[in-house]
Protein backbone atom coordinates (compact mmCIF):
# COMPACT_ATOMS: atom_id res chain seq x y z
CA UNK A 1 0.00 0.00 0.00
CA UNK A 2 1.31 3.48 -0.84
CA UNK A 3 2.15 5.99 1.87
CA UNK A 4 -0.92 8.06 0.89
CA UNK A 5 -3.19 5.03 1.21
CA UNK A 6 -1.64 3.93 4.52
CA UNK A 7 -2.11 7.35 6.15
CA UNK A 8 -5.64 7.43 4.73
CA UNK A 9 -6.63 4.04 6.14
CA UNK A 10 -5.02 4.76 9.52
CA UNK A 11 -6.89 8.05 9.98
CA UNK A 12 -10.25 6.61 8.93
CA UNK A 13 -9.74 3.81 11.45
CA UNK A 14 -8.87 6.30 14.21
CA UNK A 15 -12.09 8.20 13.44
CA UNK A 16 -14.14 5.00 13.58
CA UNK A 17 -12.51 4.00 16.86
CA UNK A 18 -13.46 7.40 18.29
CA UNK A 19 -17.02 6.72 17.18
CA UNK A 20 -17.08 3.44 19.10
CA UNK A 21 -15.66 4.95 22.30
CA UNK A 22 -18.27 7.74 22.26
CA UNK A 23 -20.96 5.56 23.80
CA UNK A 24 -18.91 5.04 26.93
CA UNK A 25 -18.11 8.67 27.55
CA UNK A 26 -20.48 10.87 29.58
CA UNK A 27 -23.12 8.71 31.22
CA UNK A 28 -26.79 8.67 30.37
CA UNK A 29 -28.92 5.67 29.51
CA UNK A 30 -28.55 5.10 25.76
CA UNK A 31 -31.71 2.99 25.70
CA UNK A 32 -33.73 6.18 26.10
CA UNK A 33 -34.47 7.90 22.79
CA UNK A 34 -33.65 11.37 24.10
CA UNK A 35 -30.18 10.20 25.17
CA UNK A 36 -29.45 8.18 22.06
CA UNK A 37 -30.81 10.51 19.38
CA UNK A 38 -30.11 13.92 20.94
CA UNK A 39 -27.16 13.16 23.23
CA UNK A 40 -29.40 13.96 26.21
CA UNK A 41 -29.65 17.59 24.96
CA UNK A 42 -26.51 18.40 26.90
CA UNK A 43 -24.06 19.65 24.27
CA UNK A 44 -22.33 22.92 25.14
CA UNK A 45 -21.11 25.68 22.84
CA UNK A 46 -17.91 23.98 21.70
CA UNK A 47 -19.25 20.48 21.08
CA UNK A 48 -22.30 21.95 19.31
CA UNK A 49 -19.99 24.01 17.15
CA UNK A 50 -18.05 20.93 16.06
CA UNK A 51 -21.21 18.89 15.61
CA UNK A 52 -23.07 21.50 13.54
CA UNK A 53 -19.92 22.24 11.55
CA UNK A 54 -19.45 18.56 10.83
CA UNK A 55 -23.11 18.17 10.01
CA UNK A 56 -23.64 21.12 7.66
CA UNK A 57 -20.30 21.36 5.89
CA UNK A 58 -20.25 17.88 4.45
CA UNK A 59 -17.90 15.91 2.21
CA UNK A 60 -20.28 16.40 -0.67
CA UNK A 61 -19.99 20.17 -0.16
CA UNK A 62 -16.21 19.96 -0.22
CA UNK A 63 -16.25 17.93 -3.44
CA UNK A 64 -19.23 19.46 -5.26
CA UNK A 65 -18.58 23.13 -4.54
CA UNK A 66 -15.15 23.37 -6.19
CA UNK A 67 -16.58 21.14 -8.93
CA UNK A 68 -19.33 23.69 -9.49
CA UNK A 69 -16.90 26.63 -9.61
CA UNK A 70 -14.61 24.57 -11.88
CA UNK A 71 -17.55 24.04 -14.22
CA UNK A 72 -19.46 27.33 -14.22
CA UNK A 73 -17.26 29.95 -12.53
CA UNK A 74 -18.68 32.74 -10.32
CA UNK A 75 -22.22 31.33 -10.14
CA UNK A 76 -20.90 28.41 -8.08
CA UNK A 77 -19.79 30.85 -5.38
CA UNK A 78 -23.44 31.31 -4.28
CA UNK A 79 -22.71 28.88 -1.46
CA UNK A 80 -20.79 31.64 0.36
CA UNK A 81 -23.66 34.16 0.67
CA UNK A 82 -25.91 31.17 1.37
CA UNK A 83 -23.74 29.95 4.25
CA UNK A 84 -23.56 33.53 5.57
CA UNK A 85 -27.19 34.67 5.67
CA UNK A 86 -28.16 31.30 7.11
CA UNK A 87 -26.79 32.44 10.48
CA UNK A 88 -28.95 35.50 11.15
CA UNK A 89 -31.82 33.08 10.43
CA UNK A 90 -30.43 30.65 13.01
CA UNK A 91 -30.02 33.47 15.52
CA UNK A 92 -33.50 34.92 15.08
CA UNK A 93 -35.69 31.91 14.22
CA UNK A 94 -33.96 28.67 15.15
CA UNK A 95 -32.99 29.79 18.65
CA UNK A 96 -36.70 30.35 19.25
CA UNK A 97 -37.46 26.95 17.73
CA UNK A 98 -34.99 25.44 20.22
CA UNK A 99 -36.76 27.14 23.16
CA UNK A 100 -40.21 25.92 22.15
CA UNK A 101 -38.91 22.41 21.43
CA UNK A 102 -37.11 22.27 24.76
CA UNK A 103 -40.08 23.49 26.76
CA UNK A 104 -42.47 20.98 25.17
CA UNK A 105 -40.00 18.10 24.71
CA UNK A 106 -40.17 18.08 20.90
CA UNK A 107 -37.50 16.03 19.12
CA UNK A 108 -38.32 16.77 15.47
CA UNK A 109 -39.97 19.29 13.16
CA UNK A 110 -42.91 16.86 13.00
CA UNK A 111 -43.35 17.00 16.79
CA UNK A 112 -43.39 20.78 16.57
CA UNK A 113 -46.08 20.80 13.89
CA UNK A 114 -48.25 18.31 15.79
CA UNK A 115 -47.99 20.36 18.98
CA UNK A 116 -48.44 23.74 17.35
CA UNK A 117 -51.30 22.99 14.95
CA UNK A 118 -52.85 19.83 16.43
CA UNK A 119 -53.01 18.45 12.91
CA UNK A 120 -51.71 14.97 12.23
CA UNK A 121 -52.06 15.39 8.46
CA UNK A 122 -49.83 18.49 8.48
CA UNK A 123 -47.41 16.64 10.76
CA UNK A 124 -47.32 13.74 8.32
CA UNK A 125 -46.76 16.07 5.34
CA UNK A 126 -43.90 17.96 6.98
CA UNK A 127 -42.21 14.81 8.27
CA UNK A 128 -42.48 12.83 5.03
CA UNK A 129 -40.94 15.79 3.19
CA UNK A 130 -37.98 15.85 5.59
CA UNK A 131 -37.36 12.11 5.29
CA UNK A 132 -37.52 12.21 1.49
CA UNK A 133 -35.09 15.12 1.38
CA UNK A 134 -32.63 13.46 3.75
CA UNK A 135 -32.23 10.12 1.96
CA UNK A 136 -30.55 11.36 -1.24
CA UNK A 137 -28.40 13.65 0.92
CA UNK A 138 -26.94 10.57 2.65
CA UNK A 139 -26.41 8.99 -0.76
CA UNK A 140 -24.47 12.04 -1.93
CA UNK A 141 -22.04 11.69 0.96
CA UNK A 142 -21.17 8.35 -0.59
CA UNK A 143 -20.63 10.12 -3.91
CA UNK A 144 -18.08 12.34 -2.15
CA UNK A 145 -16.32 9.27 -0.77
CA UNK A 146 -16.28 7.63 -4.19
CA UNK A 147 -14.39 10.59 -5.66
CA UNK A 148 -11.61 10.12 -3.11
CA UNK A 149 -11.49 6.34 -3.57
CA UNK A 150 -11.21 6.74 -7.34
CA UNK A 151 -8.15 8.95 -6.85
CA UNK A 152 -6.54 6.51 -4.39
CA UNK A 153 -6.86 3.82 -7.06
CA UNK A 154 -5.82 0.18 -6.60
CA UNK A 155 -8.06 -1.91 -4.39
CA UNK A 156 -9.91 1.25 -3.33
CA UNK A 157 -11.35 1.87 -6.77
CA UNK A 158 -12.41 -1.65 -7.82
CA UNK A 159 -16.07 -1.75 -8.77
CA UNK A 160 -16.48 1.98 -8.11
CA UNK A 161 -15.08 1.47 -4.61
CA UNK A 162 -17.86 -0.89 -3.60
CA UNK A 163 -15.77 -2.83 -1.08
CA UNK A 164 -14.27 0.10 0.90
CA UNK A 165 -17.63 1.89 0.80
CA UNK A 166 -19.36 -1.14 2.23
CA UNK A 167 -16.70 -1.41 4.97
CA UNK A 168 -16.95 2.30 5.80
CA UNK A 169 -20.74 2.19 5.92
CA UNK A 170 -20.77 -0.90 8.10
CA UNK A 171 -18.49 0.86 10.59
CA UNK A 172 -20.67 3.97 10.37
CA UNK A 173 -23.87 2.04 10.95
CA UNK A 174 -22.32 0.14 13.85
CA UNK A 175 -21.05 3.10 15.86
CA UNK A 176 -24.19 5.11 15.21
CA UNK A 177 -26.26 2.15 16.41
CA UNK A 178 -24.20 1.90 19.59
CA UNK A 179 -23.50 5.51 20.47
CA UNK A 180 -26.31 7.48 18.80
CA UNK A 181 -25.63 11.19 18.23
CA UNK A 182 -22.60 11.07 20.55
CA UNK A 183 -20.68 9.03 17.96
CA UNK A 184 -20.73 11.63 15.15
CA UNK A 185 -20.28 14.42 17.73
CA UNK A 186 -17.04 12.84 18.92
CA UNK A 187 -15.76 12.12 15.42
CA UNK A 188 -16.70 15.65 14.33
CA UNK A 189 -14.05 17.11 16.65
CA UNK A 190 -11.36 14.95 15.03
CA UNK A 191 -12.70 15.61 11.53
CA UNK A 192 -12.76 19.36 11.97
CA UNK A 193 -9.18 19.51 13.22
CA UNK A 194 -8.19 17.62 10.05
CA UNK A 195 -10.26 19.99 7.91
CA UNK A 196 -8.66 23.11 9.34
CA UNK A 197 -5.20 21.56 8.83
CA UNK A 198 -5.98 20.58 5.24
CA UNK A 199 -7.40 23.95 4.28
CA UNK A 200 -4.61 25.87 5.99
CA UNK A 201 -2.10 23.83 3.97
CA UNK A 202 -4.10 24.19 0.75
CA UNK A 203 -4.34 27.96 1.04
CA UNK A 204 -0.58 28.28 1.55
CA UNK A 205 0.76 25.59 -0.79
CA UNK A 206 -1.54 25.70 -3.81
CA UNK A 207 -1.61 29.46 -4.63
CA UNK A 208 2.16 29.59 -4.05
CA UNK A 209 2.77 26.74 -6.50
CA UNK A 210 0.49 28.34 -9.10
CA UNK A 211 2.05 31.82 -8.94
CA UNK A 212 -0.42 33.57 -6.61
CA UNK A 213 -4.12 34.38 -6.71
CA UNK A 214 -3.87 36.91 -9.51
CA UNK A 215 -2.29 34.29 -11.80
CA UNK A 216 -4.90 31.70 -10.75
CA UNK A 217 -7.82 34.00 -11.54
CA UNK A 218 -6.29 35.09 -14.86
CA UNK A 219 -5.70 31.48 -15.94
CA UNK A 220 -9.17 30.39 -14.78
CA UNK A 221 -10.74 33.31 -16.64
CA UNK A 222 -9.00 32.21 -19.82
CA UNK A 223 -9.93 28.54 -19.33
CA UNK A 224 -13.62 29.21 -18.68
CA UNK A 225 -14.35 32.11 -21.05
CA UNK A 226 -16.61 31.30 -23.98
CA UNK A 227 -18.61 33.38 -26.46
CA UNK A 228 -21.72 32.50 -24.46
CA UNK A 229 -20.18 33.44 -21.13
CA UNK A 230 -17.41 35.99 -21.78
CA UNK A 231 -16.83 36.99 -18.13
CA UNK A 232 -16.83 33.73 -16.13
CA UNK A 233 -15.30 35.36 -13.03
CA UNK A 234 -18.52 37.36 -12.63
CA UNK A 235 -22.18 36.43 -12.53
CA UNK A 236 -23.79 37.31 -15.86
CA UNK A 237 -26.41 40.08 -15.39
CA UNK A 238 -29.26 37.75 -16.38
CA UNK A 239 -28.14 35.31 -13.70
CA UNK A 240 -27.85 37.78 -10.80
CA UNK A 241 -31.39 37.09 -9.62
CA UNK A 242 -30.75 33.38 -9.80
CA UNK A 243 -27.62 33.88 -7.70
CA UNK A 244 -29.54 35.81 -5.03
CA UNK A 245 -32.50 33.41 -4.95
CA UNK A 246 -30.18 30.39 -4.79
CA UNK A 247 -28.49 31.90 -1.75
CA UNK A 248 -31.75 32.93 -0.07
CA UNK A 249 -33.64 29.70 -0.75
CA UNK A 250 -30.77 27.51 0.39
CA UNK A 251 -30.24 29.59 3.54
CA UNK A 252 -33.86 29.16 4.61
CA UNK A 253 -33.94 25.44 3.86
CA UNK A 254 -30.62 24.59 5.55
CA UNK A 255 -32.06 24.21 9.04
CA UNK A 256 -35.26 22.52 7.91
CA UNK A 257 -33.40 19.30 7.10
CA UNK A 258 -33.84 16.63 9.78
CA UNK A 259 -30.10 16.30 10.40
CA UNK A 260 -29.75 20.03 11.07
CA UNK A 261 -32.69 20.01 13.48
CA UNK A 262 -31.26 16.96 15.26
CA UNK A 263 -27.92 18.71 15.83
CA UNK A 264 -29.65 21.95 16.78
CA UNK A 265 -31.86 20.33 19.42
CA UNK A 266 -28.91 18.53 21.02
CA UNK A 267 -27.64 21.94 22.22
CA UNK A 268 -27.88 22.60 25.95
CA UNK A 269 -29.62 25.97 25.72
CA UNK A 270 -30.96 28.58 23.32
CA UNK A 271 -27.91 30.61 24.28
CA UNK A 272 -25.67 27.86 22.90
CA UNK A 273 -27.62 28.09 19.63
CA UNK A 274 -27.22 31.88 19.48
CA UNK A 275 -23.51 31.75 20.30
CA UNK A 276 -23.06 29.17 17.56
CA UNK A 277 -24.82 31.41 15.06
CA UNK A 278 -21.97 33.86 15.62
CA UNK A 279 -19.22 31.19 15.62
CA UNK A 280 -20.27 28.90 12.76
CA UNK A 281 -19.48 31.44 9.98
CA UNK A 282 -15.85 30.45 10.57
CA UNK A 283 -16.67 27.33 8.56
CA UNK A 284 -18.14 29.49 5.80
CA UNK A 285 -14.74 31.10 5.30
CA UNK A 286 -13.32 27.61 4.76
CA UNK A 287 -16.17 26.97 2.38
CA UNK A 288 -15.22 30.05 0.33
CA UNK A 289 -11.56 29.01 0.19
CA UNK A 290 -12.54 25.49 -0.85
CA UNK A 291 -14.77 26.91 -3.59
CA UNK A 292 -11.79 28.87 -4.93
CA UNK A 293 -9.92 25.57 -5.33
CA UNK A 294 -12.12 25.09 -8.39
CA UNK A 295 -10.28 28.02 -9.99
CA UNK A 296 -6.96 26.59 -8.82
CA UNK A 297 -7.76 23.32 -10.63
CA UNK A 298 -8.45 25.27 -13.83
CA UNK A 299 -5.19 27.19 -13.43
CA UNK A 300 -3.32 23.93 -12.85
CA UNK A 301 -4.68 22.66 -16.16
CA UNK A 302 -6.51 19.72 -14.60
CA UNK A 303 -8.93 18.00 -16.97
CA UNK A 304 -11.04 15.51 -15.07
CA UNK A 305 -14.61 14.81 -14.03
CA UNK A 306 -15.46 17.85 -11.86
CA UNK A 307 -16.11 15.70 -8.79
CA UNK A 308 -12.54 14.42 -8.82
CA UNK A 309 -10.62 17.71 -9.02
CA UNK A 310 -10.16 18.18 -5.26
CA UNK A 311 -8.48 14.81 -4.60
CA UNK A 312 -6.41 15.36 -7.76
CA UNK A 313 -5.25 18.75 -6.46
CA UNK A 314 -4.28 17.11 -3.15
CA UNK A 315 -2.31 14.39 -4.93
CA UNK A 316 -0.52 16.90 -7.13
CA UNK A 317 0.41 19.60 -4.62
CA UNK A 318 0.74 17.81 -1.27
CA UNK A 319 3.46 15.35 -0.20
CA UNK A 320 2.06 11.76 -0.23
CA UNK A 321 1.47 11.48 3.54
CA UNK A 322 -0.39 14.80 3.63
CA UNK A 323 -2.45 13.86 0.58
CA UNK A 324 -3.51 10.77 2.57
CA UNK A 325 -4.52 13.01 5.46
CA UNK A 326 -6.48 15.31 3.16
CA UNK A 327 -8.25 12.37 1.50
CA UNK A 328 -9.11 10.91 4.91
CA UNK A 329 -10.53 14.32 5.86
CA UNK A 330 -13.05 14.11 3.05
CA UNK A 331 -14.09 10.54 3.81
CA UNK A 332 -14.46 11.24 7.54
CA UNK A 333 -16.27 14.41 6.51
CA UNK A 334 -18.79 12.13 4.79
CA UNK A 335 -19.19 9.71 7.69
CA UNK A 336 -20.12 12.36 10.27
CA UNK A 337 -23.10 13.90 8.42
CA UNK A 338 -24.21 10.56 6.97
CA UNK A 339 -24.53 9.24 10.51
CA UNK A 340 -26.55 12.25 11.72
CA UNK A 341 -28.72 12.24 8.59
CA UNK A 342 -29.61 8.56 8.94
CA UNK A 343 -30.36 9.06 12.63
CA UNK A 344 -32.41 12.22 12.12
CA UNK A 345 -34.41 10.76 9.23
CA UNK A 346 -35.11 7.53 11.14
CA UNK A 347 -36.31 9.44 14.19
CA UNK A 348 -38.54 11.70 12.10
CA UNK A 349 -39.96 8.75 10.16
CA UNK A 350 -40.92 6.74 13.22
CA UNK A 351 -42.27 9.62 15.30
CA UNK A 352 -44.10 11.60 12.67
CA UNK A 353 -44.84 9.33 9.72
CA UNK A 354 -45.41 5.88 11.22
CA UNK A 355 -47.03 7.13 14.41
CA UNK A 356 -49.80 9.24 12.82
CA UNK A 357 -50.51 6.46 10.31
CA UNK A 358 -50.71 3.73 12.95
CA UNK A 359 -52.41 5.97 15.52
CA UNK A 360 -49.95 4.96 18.25
CA UNK A 361 -47.98 7.42 20.37
CA UNK A 362 -44.26 7.54 19.61
CA UNK A 363 -42.07 5.37 21.83
CA UNK A 364 -39.58 6.80 24.30
CA UNK A 365 -37.43 3.77 23.67
CA UNK A 366 -34.55 4.04 21.21
CA UNK A 367 -34.69 0.47 19.93
CA UNK A 368 -36.78 0.80 16.76
CA UNK A 369 -35.12 4.10 15.81
CA UNK A 370 -31.72 2.39 16.06
CA UNK A 371 -32.78 -0.38 13.69
CA UNK A 372 -34.31 2.04 11.22
CA UNK A 373 -31.08 4.09 11.23
CA UNK A 374 -29.24 0.95 10.08
CA UNK A 375 -31.83 0.42 7.37
CA UNK A 376 -31.47 4.00 6.10
CA UNK A 377 -27.67 3.61 5.91
CA UNK A 378 -28.08 0.42 3.88
CA UNK A 379 -30.70 2.00 1.62
CA UNK A 380 -28.43 4.94 0.74
CA UNK A 381 -25.53 2.62 -0.01
CA UNK A 382 -27.73 0.56 -2.32
CA UNK A 383 -28.98 3.75 -3.99
CA UNK A 384 -25.44 4.78 -4.94
CA UNK A 385 -23.91 1.36 -5.66
CA UNK A 386 -26.72 -0.30 -7.54
CA UNK A 387 -29.03 2.38 -8.84
CA UNK A 388 -27.29 5.40 -10.31
CA UNK A 389 -25.35 8.33 -8.98
CA UNK A 390 -27.26 10.66 -11.27
CA UNK A 391 -30.51 9.47 -9.78
CA UNK A 392 -29.23 10.37 -6.31
CA UNK A 393 -28.21 13.81 -7.56
CA UNK A 394 -31.58 14.51 -9.23
CA UNK A 395 -33.33 13.26 -6.16
CA UNK A 396 -31.26 15.53 -3.91
CA UNK A 397 -31.98 18.54 -6.13
CA UNK A 398 -35.66 17.84 -5.78
CA UNK A 399 -35.26 17.21 -2.04
CA UNK A 400 -33.75 20.67 -1.60
CA UNK A 401 -36.77 22.25 -3.32
CA UNK A 402 -39.18 20.08 -1.34
CA UNK A 403 -37.73 20.81 2.06
CA UNK A 404 -38.23 24.56 1.62
CA UNK A 405 -41.97 23.85 1.25
CA UNK A 406 -42.03 23.03 4.97
CA UNK A 407 -40.76 26.55 5.81
CA UNK A 408 -44.16 28.33 6.12
CA UNK A 409 -45.55 25.83 8.64
CA UNK A 410 -42.38 25.87 10.76
CA UNK A 411 -41.45 29.56 10.65
CA UNK A 412 -44.99 30.98 10.94
CA UNK A 413 -45.53 28.53 13.77
CA UNK A 414 -42.84 30.27 15.81
CA UNK A 415 -45.03 33.35 16.23
CA UNK A 416 -48.06 33.85 18.42
CA UNK A 417 -50.44 33.60 15.49
CA UNK A 418 -50.02 31.40 12.46
CA UNK A 419 -52.14 30.34 9.53
CA UNK A 420 -54.69 27.51 9.93
CA UNK A 421 -53.30 23.99 9.45
CA UNK A 422 -55.58 23.28 6.49
CA UNK A 423 -54.35 26.39 4.65
CA UNK A 424 -50.72 25.48 5.30
CA UNK A 425 -51.38 21.95 4.08
CA UNK A 426 -52.90 23.28 0.84
CA UNK A 427 -49.90 25.58 0.38
CA UNK A 428 -47.49 22.71 1.05
CA UNK A 429 -49.24 20.53 -1.54
CA UNK A 430 -49.17 23.30 -4.15
CA UNK A 431 -45.50 23.99 -3.43
CA UNK A 432 -44.56 20.32 -3.69
CA UNK A 433 -46.38 19.91 -7.00
CA UNK A 434 -44.85 23.15 -8.33
CA UNK A 435 -41.31 22.20 -7.27
CA UNK A 436 -41.63 18.73 -8.78
CA UNK A 437 -43.02 19.95 -12.09
CA UNK A 438 -40.40 22.72 -12.39
CA UNK A 439 -37.70 20.11 -11.88
CA UNK A 440 -39.22 17.73 -14.39
CA UNK A 441 -39.72 20.38 -17.04
CA UNK A 442 -36.45 22.25 -16.58
CA UNK A 443 -34.16 19.98 -14.68
CA UNK A 444 -33.79 16.69 -16.43
CA UNK A 445 -32.28 18.24 -19.54
CA UNK A 446 -28.74 17.45 -20.77
CA UNK A 447 -27.04 20.34 -19.02
CA UNK A 448 -28.37 19.05 -15.73
CA UNK A 449 -26.79 15.66 -16.30
CA UNK A 450 -23.84 17.31 -14.62
CA UNK A 451 -24.85 17.65 -11.00
CA UNK A 452 -22.99 20.94 -11.22
CA UNK A 453 -25.82 22.20 -13.39
CA UNK A 454 -28.47 20.85 -11.12
CA UNK A 455 -27.22 22.88 -8.17
CA UNK A 456 -27.80 25.99 -10.21
CA UNK A 457 -31.48 25.25 -10.31
CA UNK A 458 -32.10 24.16 -6.72
CA UNK A 459 -32.64 27.54 -5.21
CA UNK A 460 -34.39 28.86 -8.23
CA UNK A 461 -37.06 26.14 -8.25
CA UNK A 462 -37.43 26.21 -4.50
CA UNK A 463 -38.05 29.96 -4.28
CA UNK A 464 -40.66 29.99 -7.03
CA UNK A 465 -42.37 26.96 -5.52
CA UNK A 466 -42.41 28.47 -2.03
CA UNK A 467 -43.93 31.67 -3.45
CA UNK A 468 -46.78 29.57 -4.86
CA UNK A 469 -46.96 27.73 -1.54
CA UNK A 470 -47.35 31.01 0.38
CA UNK A 471 -49.86 32.39 -2.11
CA UNK A 472 -52.08 29.32 -1.85
CA UNK A 473 -51.79 29.26 1.95
CA UNK A 474 -52.87 32.92 2.22
CA UNK A 475 -55.79 32.53 -0.18
CA UNK A 476 -56.90 29.37 1.63
CA UNK A 477 -56.72 31.23 4.95
CA UNK A 478 -58.92 33.99 3.58
CA UNK A 479 -61.43 31.45 2.23
CA UNK A 480 -61.56 29.58 5.54
CA UNK A 481 -62.18 32.83 7.41
CA UNK A 482 -65.05 33.78 5.07
CA UNK A 483 -66.68 30.39 5.59
CA UNK A 484 -66.31 30.25 9.35
CA UNK A 485 -65.12 33.55 10.78
CA UNK A 486 -64.67 32.33 14.36
CA UNK A 487 -63.12 28.88 14.15
CA UNK A 488 -60.02 27.73 12.28
CA UNK A 489 -57.88 30.65 13.37
CA UNK A 490 -54.72 29.20 14.82
CA UNK B 1 -31.54 50.94 22.72
CA UNK B 2 -34.49 48.59 22.97
CA UNK B 3 -33.72 44.92 22.56
CA UNK B 4 -35.63 44.57 19.32
CA UNK B 5 -33.81 47.49 17.71
CA UNK B 6 -30.54 45.54 17.81
CA UNK B 7 -32.05 42.84 15.63
CA UNK B 8 -32.25 45.29 12.74
CA UNK B 9 -28.45 45.05 12.48
CA UNK B 10 -29.01 41.53 11.18
CA UNK B 11 -30.80 42.88 8.11
CA UNK B 12 -27.46 44.23 6.84
CA UNK B 13 -25.99 40.90 5.59
CA UNK B 14 -29.19 40.22 3.62
CA UNK B 15 -29.03 43.60 1.89
CA UNK B 16 -25.28 43.43 1.29
CA UNK B 17 -25.30 39.90 -0.15
CA UNK B 18 -28.63 39.65 -1.96
CA UNK B 19 -28.12 42.86 -3.96
CA UNK B 20 -25.80 41.09 -6.40
CA UNK B 21 -25.23 44.03 -8.84
CA UNK B 22 -23.71 45.88 -5.88
CA UNK B 23 -20.62 43.67 -5.88
CA UNK B 24 -20.62 41.84 -9.22
CA UNK B 25 -17.34 43.45 -10.38
CA UNK B 26 -13.62 42.62 -10.72
CA UNK B 27 -12.01 45.79 -9.31
CA UNK B 28 -10.70 46.72 -6.81
CA UNK B 29 -8.78 43.51 -6.31
CA UNK B 30 -7.27 42.43 -3.00
CA UNK B 31 -4.11 40.29 -3.20
CA UNK B 32 -5.08 39.59 -6.79
CA UNK B 33 -8.53 38.31 -5.73
CA UNK B 34 -11.39 40.02 -7.64
CA UNK B 35 -13.79 42.21 -5.65
CA UNK B 36 -16.70 39.79 -6.17
CA UNK B 37 -14.93 37.12 -4.10
CA UNK B 38 -13.24 39.07 -1.33
CA UNK B 39 -16.32 41.24 -0.74
CA UNK B 40 -18.43 38.16 -0.04
CA UNK B 41 -15.75 36.59 2.14
CA UNK B 42 -15.46 39.86 4.05
CA UNK B 43 -19.22 39.72 4.68
CA UNK B 44 -18.83 36.29 6.24
CA UNK B 45 -16.56 37.88 8.86
CA UNK B 46 -18.75 41.00 9.21
CA UNK B 47 -21.86 38.86 9.70
CA UNK B 48 -20.13 36.91 12.46
CA UNK B 49 -19.12 40.20 14.12
CA UNK B 50 -22.67 41.61 13.83
CA UNK B 51 -24.10 38.41 15.32
CA UNK B 52 -21.59 38.66 18.16
CA UNK B 53 -22.60 42.28 18.85
CA UNK B 54 -26.32 41.50 18.76
CA UNK B 55 -25.79 38.46 20.98
CA UNK B 56 -23.95 40.45 23.64
CA UNK B 57 -26.33 43.41 23.45
CA UNK B 58 -29.53 41.40 23.70
CA UNK B 59 -28.17 39.02 26.33
CA UNK B 60 -27.42 41.83 28.77
CA UNK B 61 -30.95 43.13 28.35
CA UNK B 62 -32.29 39.71 29.18
CA UNK B 63 -30.60 39.61 32.57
Amino acid sequence: MSLTASVFVALVLVASALGFTAARRKGGDLRALDEWALGGRRFGTILSWFLLGGDLYTAYTFIALPALVYGVGALGFFAVPYATIAYPIVFLLLARFWSIAHERGYMTAGDFVRGRYRSRSLELAIAATGVLAALPYIALQIVGMKAVLAQLGGIFAIGGGAMPLAVAFTLLAAYTYIGGLRAPATIAVFKDILIYLTIAAAIVVIPHALGGWRAIFTAADRALASPLHPFPLLVAPQMQFAYATLALGSAFSLFLYPHAITSLLSARSADVVRRNAALLPLYSILLGIIALLGFAALAAGIHAPPNEIVPILFARFFPPWFAGLADATIVIGALVPASIMALGAANLFLRNVVSPLSGRTPSRDAKSTKWLTLAFCALSLVLVLFVNVKFAIYFQLLGGAWVLQTAPAIFFGLGERSLPARALLAGWLAGMIAATSFALVDGFSPNIALHVGSWTLVGFIAIYAVAINLGVALVATALLRVRSPQSEIA
Amino acid sequence: MARRAWYWLLALPFIALLDVPLYDRIDPRWNGIPFFYWYQLAWVVLTAVLLGIVYLATRERAR
